[in-house]
């Protein structure tokens, strides 16, 4: 038996530095939708518009308590829309914002 | 996330199921393990009223429960603590990798989807060595940040990294500088949207002729070393200095792109050229060497000659048969950019690119009526900016430019042994020194 020696490489690891990742804070869950008010968010992407009028259809047939708005960014979906979360937080109590991409 | 974080406001997300191991990594990779999704199947986007009414009465694909539950509850459930990250989440690259054969280190970079799908050159510490005299810039310098989608968190990389994607690819130290400058622009060449885009890279100046890169036959692939291996350590650097381009998870191009492989990495002919070199364009001497980036690139259109009678119908044809969110990038055998100058005539590009825009218009209920001007345009146009919103208040009969003006750029490339030319769908992002990085 005649054994064959392979050589052992050592090579560079390819892949950049991350940033660490800090922790952000959740909002905390309400106890109830009853009463309350969801903004509808329309990301303005592919269509997002009519599946949120579907939900928003949803919810008037079967939690009529809740009251929906339906919304839309101020600009395309990779713009931040700080005047529209400030609106949200001021008047209402929750999201859902779709159609995310 | 935004409006969850920072505005302390419950929220849901909801999204269509292919994107679901991008929303779980992005929430991660930003903080918010426990960020509440729903799922709906893809896609959304042309579907009846109908259609997206069984979606919301229907299940969540990924969970199999009722969308709706998925959307109530996790407005109203509380969060867990395994849902909550309450550390700083460290994370860091090792600068090697385990020893192993040269097989099993190929069959490593190919795993862990450090490749474009073919070999690649090991980077040994004496490869990368050698590499790094290509430079005179310090190993550890850092050279930029670089991301696959702005949703996504930026990764950082120093010279030696870029030195290693280099020689993965095949460059030799003396086109290092080029390689360092694609890098420094921070502009990927692994881009992950779903359309599918890869990059240009055009090099100006007297680094082309010193590191034996062509602007002649064949410019643009695949017969010249300096060409191809430097448009392939463009697409390797920014799969990996970004952090990963794996399908499904930081790539969602749902067709892929074959000029992604080397990323139409050129030279301009700026001797055959009747024009001033691009860089000039840009506000560099001509005595500089730089690259300039384009992103977005995909379409691509031809044809041989400019003819005296029908020209102008021919090219603006060409044009229409863009989407309007593409950007045109005029690339031009000399041949054809001297038969520009003649038919034009255009004196300068400039001419040639303000006559383009000139010609490039639609009816304005087709334009608003793309799906890409529907997502990207249409929102900003709806709120007032400008030239859009002028646009938007265009009667549907109405001729509209298709493109910005400022979107459309020529350049000049190949061998004159024939006028064959092409417009090329090409987002112009940067154009970088490279004798900084010498």
């Amino acid at each position: 038996m005649v054994s064959v020696e392979v050589e052992r490489l050592v090579v560079h690891n390819p892949m950049g530095y991350p940033p660490k990742v800090p922790p952000k804070p959740m909002a905390p869950r309400l106890d109830t939708l009853d009463g309350k008010t969801i903004f509808l968010v329309d990301c303005r992407f592919d269509d997002a518009d009519l599946l949120l009028q579907q939900l928003q259809s949803w919810f008037a047939q079967n939690l009529p308590n809740v009251n929906t708005r339906l919304v839309q960014l101020s600009s395309v979906y990779t713009k931040d829309d700080p005047e529209l979360w400030t609106r949200i937080k001021s008047e209402g109590h929750a999201a859902i914002v779709g159609v995310g991409h | 996330m935004t409006i969850e974080s920072q505005y302390q406001v419950p929220t849901v997300a909801l999204h269509t199921n292919v994107f679901e191991r991008v929303v779980r990594s992005v929430a991660r990779f930003n903080g918010m393990p426990g960020m509440r999704t729903a799922f709906v199947p893809q896609p959304v986007m042309g579907k009846t009223a109908a259609e997206l009414r069984s979606y919301v009465h229907g299940t969540d694909p990924v969970t199999g429960r009722p969308v709706v539950q998925e959307i109530v509850e996790g407005l109203t459930r509380p969060f867990r603590d395994n849902e909550l990250q309450k550390t700083v989440y460290e994370r860091t690259t090792p600068r090697l990798v385990d020893p192993g054969s040269e097989d099993e280190l190929q069959r490593l970079f190919l795993e862990n989807h450090w490749t474009d799908m073919l070999p690649i050159v090991l980077p040994t510490e004496e490869r990368v060595a050698a590499m790094l005299a290509g430079t005179s810039r310090e190993p550890d310098e850092v050279v930029g940040r670089m991301r696959p989608t702005l949703f996504r968190e930026a990764w950082e990389y120093t010279v030696e990294k870029v030195a290693v994607n280099a020689v993965m690819a095949g460059a030799r130290p003396e086109y290092l500088p080029v390689i360092l400058a694609l890098a420094a622009s921070g502009s990927t060449a692994r881009g992950s949207t779903t359309s599918s885009a890869a990059a240009m890279a055009v090099v100006n100046g007297p680094i082309r002729h010193e590191i034996g890169m062509s602007g002649g036959i064949g410019a643009m692939g695949p017969y010249n070393h300096a060409n191809a291996t430097i448009g392939r350590a463009y697409g390797l650097l920014s799969q990996n200095l970004q952090g990963g381009s794996v399908p499904g998870l930081t790539y969602m191009g749902s067709q892929g792109n074959g000029y992604a492989f080397t990323n139409v990495t050129f030279a301009e002919n700026e001797e055959a050229s009747p024009w001033e070199p691009f860089h000039v364009s840009h506000g560099f001497p001509s005595s500089a060497s730089t690259v300039s980036v384009f992103g977005g690139v995909r379409h691509t259109a031809f044809t041989l000659g400019v003819r005296e009678k029908h020209w102008r119908e021919h090219v603006q044809h060409m044009l229409l048969g863009m989407d309007p969110r593409e950007q045109p990038l005029f690339v031009l055998d000399p041949i054809a950019a001297r038969l520009f100058v003649e038919r034009g005539p255009f004196a300068t590009k400039q001419e040639l690119e303000d006559w383009a825009h000139s010609v490039a218009q639609m009816k304005a209920s087709e334009y608003w009526d793309y799906q890409l001007v529907q997502n990207y345009v249409y929102p900003r146009a709806t709120f007032g900016e400008e030239p859009y919103a002028s646009m938007l208040a265009a009667a549907p009969e109405e001729l509209i430019p298709m493109f910005p003006r400022e979107a459309i750029n020529v350049v000049v490339v190949g061998g004159e042994t024939n006028g064959y030319w092409r417009i090329f769908g090409g987002s112009y992002a940067t154009t970088v020194s490279v004798d900084d990085w010498r």
